[in-house]
């Protein structure tokens, strides 16, 4: 009777707090969008500015997950199958973007890009960094860079690589071997770290909040629009945007639970 | 090196320099785009935060605003970790040892807030627990909405470090202690404790972390009050909107600092956690 009493115990305290912290306030945003029907919300997602912030949203995510994916790849292959000085090093700068504010990371981007940066002289050449995509980008680029090498890594490290010397044995030369043997045998944990960056991409503030400039249709992602039409006192328009990226996010948690017993399996 | 690569040498030294080269060129692009995208720019903030010497980065990390708020980020974040020690490994053996209606529901939800932006976040917070609230709990621009807030976007550490560990102990380690007399709490302290214990803490060190750094989410729930609601990261932010360069710098390399060691004690216990599986 007691050990009931308590397994029912723990189950309340675990679901009561899931329920006071996470799934209480995002039911009340939801209903608080849907209110007045589904007109209200979709006026205030079809505005141009809005439409534009999603845009860039698209547009930032669309470059930096190619770029960060293919970075996972070959970085994860040098961290297990390569020996080389300074891997401590690497190992340890892939993993910094996961302990470090976004504010960081935006303020040394604003330090390297700025007038009197390192790279300020790009700025004299009239390549425009800071204050516009390529900033913005390269801080997207900067928070997400983690997630496809962290997945990659354990799974190389699992699988070994007797079949990769099989391969080579028989005659396979590097290149083979890889579109062949390891990139097949990898596939569902590169899947899975393009979902986690995808997400992180499309859910970045911090970094791109100090580097955009965020001048309205320009630089101004969804995620920064939200603030902005909160700061405006446009509640409705502020709950609009984040309950398409709160639906978006659920996406992610779909394909992160229908991958992940793939990715375990493999 | 295996055997057959030293067998086939003779044979395939053109073909193998050119795979050296190769192997060679990734690692090379590797490390540049780490360094470009990661390095460089670490490197920047840390030239520009010592720009007026040793004694100019410690006026500007000892301002009192600046102590302040590295001050209340702290505390906070440590509430937060311990908050999560409990509450995180509670939800973990709800989900591995529990079984009820939803569960799979349940299992899949803790990851939301990794996929949820932190603005949005904020944002949702605020509307329940905000001066709008329907149920009448007002804690907006108080130091309660920084724990809440934190709470929300660390909620998956522990849960996902635990989990996995509590899946994996066998329970015939359990049954063989309450056999022998042991009660519960005896068997959960001396037998399950310690085995989650590597778990425990490195999933605490990565909410720490996060905690630390959290900006998103703070933003419109906290009112940005200094000395009052004002954690480092925000503050960093309005040091950066106002060209105080020096004082924006100071305290990113101090939180900067305490990503690196957290990181490191990480790696320290994945090591003593995985101390057996060595030769």
């Amino acid at each position: 009777m007691t050990s009931l009493l308590r397994r029912i115990g723990l189950r309340v305290i675990a679901l009561g707090y899931l329920i006071v912290i996470l799934v209480a306030p995002l039911a009340l945003v939801f209903y608080r969008t849907f209110e007045d029907g589904i007109g209200p919300a979709w006026d205030a997602l079809s505005t141009p500015e809005t439409v534009n912030a999603f845009k860039l949203t698209l547009i930032i995510t669309a470059i930096a997950v190619p770029l960060n994916t293919i970075f996972g790849i070959a970085c994860g292959l040098a961290i297990v199958r390569r020996r080389f000085r300074g891997k401590g090093v690497v190992n340890a700068l892939v993993d910094l973007p996961l302990a470090l504010s976004p504010v960081v990371v935006g303020l040394s981007l604003f330090l390297l890009y700025g007038l009197d940066g390192w790279f300020g002289w790009l700025g004299d050449q009239g390549i425009q960094i800071l204050f516009s995509l390529p900033a913005m980008v390269i801080a997207t680029i900067f928070v997400s860079l983690p997630f496809v090498a962290r997945e990659v890594v354990p799974t190389l490290r699992e699988i070994g690589d007797e079949q990769e010397q099989a391969a080579r044995t028989l005659g396979a030369n590097s290149r083979q071997t890889f579109w062949r043997i390891t990139l097949p045998a990898i596939r569902w944990a590169v899947i899975y770290g393009v979902v986690l960056t995808t997400a992180r991409c499309l859910g970045e503030y911090g970094a791109v909040a100090v580097v955009s400039g965020r001048l309205q249709g320009e630089t101004e992602t969804a995620t920064l629009r939200v603030e902005e039409r909160y700061e405006s006192f446009d509640l409705a328009g502020a709950y609009a945007i984040s309950i398409v990226l709160a639906l978006i996010a659920v996406l992610v948690l779909v394909a992160m639970t229908a991958i992940k017993p793939k990715e375990e399996a493999a | 090196m295996s055997t057959v690569d030293v067998a086939s040498r003779p044979v395939r030294s053109v073909k193998l320099q050119s795979e050296r080269a190769s192997t060679a060129l990734s690692l090379g692009l590797v490390t540049t785009y780490l360094t470009l995208i990661v390095g460089l720019p670490i490197a920047a903030l840390v030239f520009e935060s010592l720009n007026g010497g040793w004694a100019g980065f410690w006026e500007a990390v000892s301002s009192p605003e600046a102590v302040g708020a590295l001050k209340l980020t702290l505390w906070t974040s440590i509430a937060v970790a311990l908050l999560n020690a409990v509450l995180g490994t509670v939800t973990a053996w709800v989900l591995v040892r529990d079984s009820f209606r939803g569960k799979t529901l349940v299992n899949a939800i803790i990851d939301l807030p990794f996929a949820l932006p932190t603005i949005v976040a904020g944002l949702t917070l605020l509307a329940l627990y905000g001066p709008q609230s329907p149920v009448g709990i007002n804690v907006a621009f108080t130091t309660t909405s920084i724990v809440l807030a934190m709470l929300f976007v660390t909620l998956p550490f522990v849960v996902r470090t635990v989990q996995p560990v509590l899946l994996e102990l066998d329970q015939e380690l359990e049954q063989a202690a309450k056999s022998l007399g042991a009660s519960n709490w005896q068997t959960f302290r001396r037998v399950v404790f310690p085995n989650v214990l590597p778990g425990i803490l490195s999933g605490v060190a990565l909410a720490f972390a996060k905690a630390v750094g959290e900006f998103g989410s703070l933003v419109i729930i906290t009112g940005n009050l200094p000395y009052k609601t004002q954690v480092s990261s925000v503050f960093i932010f309005s040091r950066i909107e106002s060209g105080d360069r020096a004082g924006a710098a100071a305290v990113a390399v101090v939180l900067l600092a305490i990503s690196f060691a957290l990181l490191l004690s990480i790696g320290a216990i994945r090591h003593y956690a995985t101390r057996h599986d060595r030769d």
